[in-house]
């Protein structure tokens, strides 16, 4: 904690956890599909459903989606941004059982097909949890520098990439795995500590167990 | 430097004995945390304070308004009133309400703000500093180191007790918004740390046990006018404290006792929009007619 969480952050009102933070869960989401999505469908939950509008949660999440800092005076016309951008959005309540009151499920399509499913829920004060990825769990926070390897579940598959990491001199500061299934394709989400350059992304993806790799920014 | 934030008292006590204000070694001590040259420091508050005197001037517009339509438009009466000479109390305290509406009112319209410490309290912070600026001749320098005493008391309040509604009601809120800022005050006023500590104590002990109870789960109403109402008791508290009068109860003890009391405050006080002002009949109707039924989205089909 220093002085710049008590005297900030800066941001577009009213809420730092109903807009700041839902901003912050589009732009992760926008940074894990890898561009900006032509589709969008928003489920919300709880409290995110039922106060979302009055705190232009709507606004904040497709701001995030088109790029757009919590910080951004643009969020207030988002949804009209989105559809000149060509971007279609749909927004519906959802209810999801043992979720936490403020999150949103996020169903985005990119311009080439790329599709992926984000849960992700703020937590207050502006932070947020990314909680799944197409029907995975994960844990990111989208504060430190992440890796987000989509790999086969076989053995030495952490220890590959935990090596490449290191031969890089890169410290992990938070790490989680899950799988769909025994065998078949895992996740694994790996906080970094520092500066992290995008040539560790060729590192990783060059490894023979890995399949798919994101390099996601601070956000 | 050694400066952990866990009591009030004892950063009070090091200023006492540097014989320098507290916003000197607080800024000294948060360069060395964050591994930055102190000017950068400064650099960076000093653009949080500009983006609050551009929030206390937008938030005066009188068409704005919030989405909901519930709030906006009362910064630009209350600054019609003071210049015209109607204000009961006059330019420093009018002209304080007037800011901390504006700031508040802004964040309702999702205007740019700076959460001090959360957004729901974002006008009584800058009210309070923007009034001494401008009011009562305070370089703007002073009071951009001023933002680093606030913090300071923030930062002990964080790690003792809570910022969030949520977790203690509006006095976590706003209480600390208005300690924060009373604290600032009296430094800018030139007074000793121990008077710091008096008015921190003092702002927080009047708005003990105040609840979170936003109409429609939304930051406009009561927030807005508890803002105004959080930079009067700034005043109040910093005013005592430069008099001489001090805190019968020590600032570190009030901050516990606040948790305390946070702690025993019913869920449905706790910024749920279950009870108080958001459970009266009013409240109840504004809730239906502003988001429906269910609230806001139609069910997934």
């Amino acid at each position: 904690m220093n002085v710049f969480d008590i005297v900030g952050p800066v941001m577009i009102g009213p809420s730092s956890s109903h807009t700041a933070g839902a901003a912050r869960i589009g732009a992760v989401a926008r940074a894990l599909l890898g561009s900006q999505p032509v589709e969008a469908r928003i489920e919300l939950h709880g409290s995110f459903a039922r106060t979302g509008r009055g705190h232009g949660t709507d606004k904040a999440l497709v701001g995030g989606l088109l790029g757009f800092a919590p910080d951004d005076t643009r969020l207030r016309d988002a949804l009209a941004l989105a559809a000149r951008q060509g971007m279609a959005v749909r927004i519906a309540a959802v209810d999801l059982p043992d979720a936490h009151p403020n999150t949103a499920r996020l169903y985005l399509r990119a311009a080439g097909g790329r599709t992926l499913e984000v849960q992700g829920c703020s937590v207050g004060g502006g932070s947020i949890r990314i909680t799944g990825m197409d029907g995975m769990e994960v844990l990111l926070t989208g504060e430190s520098p992440t890796l987000i390897v989509v790999h086969r579940d076989e053995p030495g598959a952490i220890a590959a990439v935990t090596e490449a990491l290191a031969g890089r001199r890169l410290n992990i500061s938070g790490f989680r795995l899950d799988r769909q299934k025994r065998g078949g394709n895992a996740v694994m989400v790996l906080e970094l500590d520092g500066a992290v350059g995008p040539e560790v992304t060729g590192t990783v993806r060059a490894l023979p167990q890995v399949l798919h790799v994101t390099l996601l920014q601070p956000v | 430097m050694q400066l952990d934030y866990t009591s009030l008292a004892a950063l009070l006590a090091a200023a006492e004995a540097a014989g320098r204000p507290l916003s000197e070694l607080v800024l000294a001590q948060q360069a060395e945390e964050l591994e930055l040259p102190p000017e950068q420091v400064y650099d960076r508050m000093a653009r949080r304070y500009g983006v609050m005197a551009e929030s206390a001037v937008q938030g005066c517009d009188p068409a704005l308004r919030s989405a909901s339509g519930l709030t906006g438009g009362g910064a630009a009466k209350m600054k019609a009133a003071v210049e015209a000479g109607r204000s009961l109390t006059g330019p420093v305290l009018g002209g304080a309400l007037t800011r901390a509406l504006a700031v508040s009112e802004l964040n309702a319209a999702m205007g740019r703000i700076v959460a001090a410490p959360t957004a729901g309290s974002c006008g009584i912070l800058p009210a309070a500093l923007l009034t001494m600026e401008q009011e009562k001749g305070c370089s703007r320098h002073a009071c951009v180191m001023a933002l680093f005493t606030a913090s300071a008391v923030g930062m002990v309040i964080a790690r003792n007790a809570c910022l969030a509604g949520a977790q203690g009601g509006c006095q976590a809120e706003c209480g600390s918004a208005a300690a924060m800022a009373a604290a600032a005050i009296v430094e800018l006023a030139g007074g000793a740390p121990a008077q710091v500590g008096d008015a921190v104590a003092i702002a927080l002990k009047n708005v003990l046990g105040l609840v979170c109870d936003p109409v429609a789960g939304l930051v406009e109403v009561p927030c807005v006018k508890r803002n105004a109402a959080g930079v009067a008791g700034a005043f109040v508290a910093a005013e005592l404290a430069l008099a001489g009068i001090p805190s019968a109860i020590p600032p570190d003890e009030v901050i516990a006792a606040m948790k305390k009391v946070g702690d025993a405050m019913a869920p449905a006080l706790k910024e749920t929009a279950e009870g108080g002002l958001a459970a009266t009949p009013t409240a109840c109707r504004l809730r239906r007619q502003l988001l429906g039924r269910d609230g806001g989205w139609e069910p997934r089909p």
